[in-house]
């Protein structure tokens, strides 16, 4: 089965390529990252700020099962309608510095779309952490699930 | 050699990526390592031996104990360790294309 969506790191780079194709037209897609409303629906994070224009500034909030709210918020570098937003992350009260993502927003028919997000990070090594992330976070759940199980 | 494929035969046995689990989370001894493990210590040994020689583990020595660590460099080829970062996004973008055609129908 083709997978849709799909992440290319090669070694040694301090940047990573996702890519995701949508049956969607372009336009709806695009308005997922523009529509506060939206963007909260499906990042699942508050929209505190998002001004869709270059020289804007965005900024959102997510709060998690424990209650604890993280910040996230950078700046929007190039914005053209439909087709490409470039901007930099930040994770607030985190080690990590800003990275920079281009994300583009290609039409492939009507009613297809696909998404490239090109991301630079500071390091070659801070990227290979940023990805290695989840699968050590999966690791401790595991762990934790394992911890709870024996101690009952 | 074929480093490479050799990478992929050393993970396609269970044992030895639940080793690379395990170290993935700390370094650790081979006895550390075997503890974990129904099977004999000669046996984990041999694992060890295995993911060490196709540079998936690294030694080092700390003391009088040689500590088993990740080769990160090595580990991130692997789709396996890249597959939960993917899954984040997958589980994103679907939620994305999902609302999005609920949307294009209330249009």
């Amino acid at each position: 089965m083709e997978l849709k969506t799909r992440v290319y790191a090669e070694t040694g780079k301090q940047e990573l390529l996702i890519t995701r194709e949508f049956d969607l037209p372009v336009e709806l897609l695009f308005k997922a990252y523009v529509a506060p409303d939206i963007v909260e629906q499906w990042m699942g994070t508050k929209v505190l700020k998002l001004e869709n224009k270059k020289h804007g500034s965005w900024n959102f909030e997510t709060t998690d099962s424990k209650g604890n709210k993280h910040g996230f918020h950078g700046v929007i570098h190039e914005f053209s309608s439909n087709q490409k937003i470039t901007r930099t992350f930040e994770m607030e009260n985190s080690p990590f510095p800003a990275q920079l993502e281009f994300l583009e927003f290609d039409k492939l028919t009507a009613n297809t779309s696909q998404l490239r997000m090109h991301i630079v990070y500071r390091s070659v090594a801070l990227r290979d952490q940023m990805v290695q992330l989840p699968f050590a976070k999966g690791l401790t759940m595991a762990h934790n699930r394992l911890q709870a199980y024996f101690s009952r | 050699m074929n480093l490479r494929r050799n990478v992929f035969q050393a993970i396609a046995d269970p044992t030895r990526r639940a080793i690379l689990l395990l170290v993935a989370s700390q370094a650790m001894t081979a006895g550390a390592i075997a503890s974990n493990f129904g099977t004999s210590r000669p046996t984990v040994s041999k694992h060890l031996h295995i993911l060490t020689e196709c540079e998936l583990l690294k030694q080092a020595q700390q003391g009088r104990e040689i500590y088993y660590h990740l080769h990160a460099q090595n580990m991130k080829e692997i789709a396996d360790f890249i597959e939960p970062f993917r899954k984040i996004w997958d589980d994103r973008f679907n939620k994305l294309e999902m609302i999005m055609k609920r949307h294009q129908l209330n249009e």
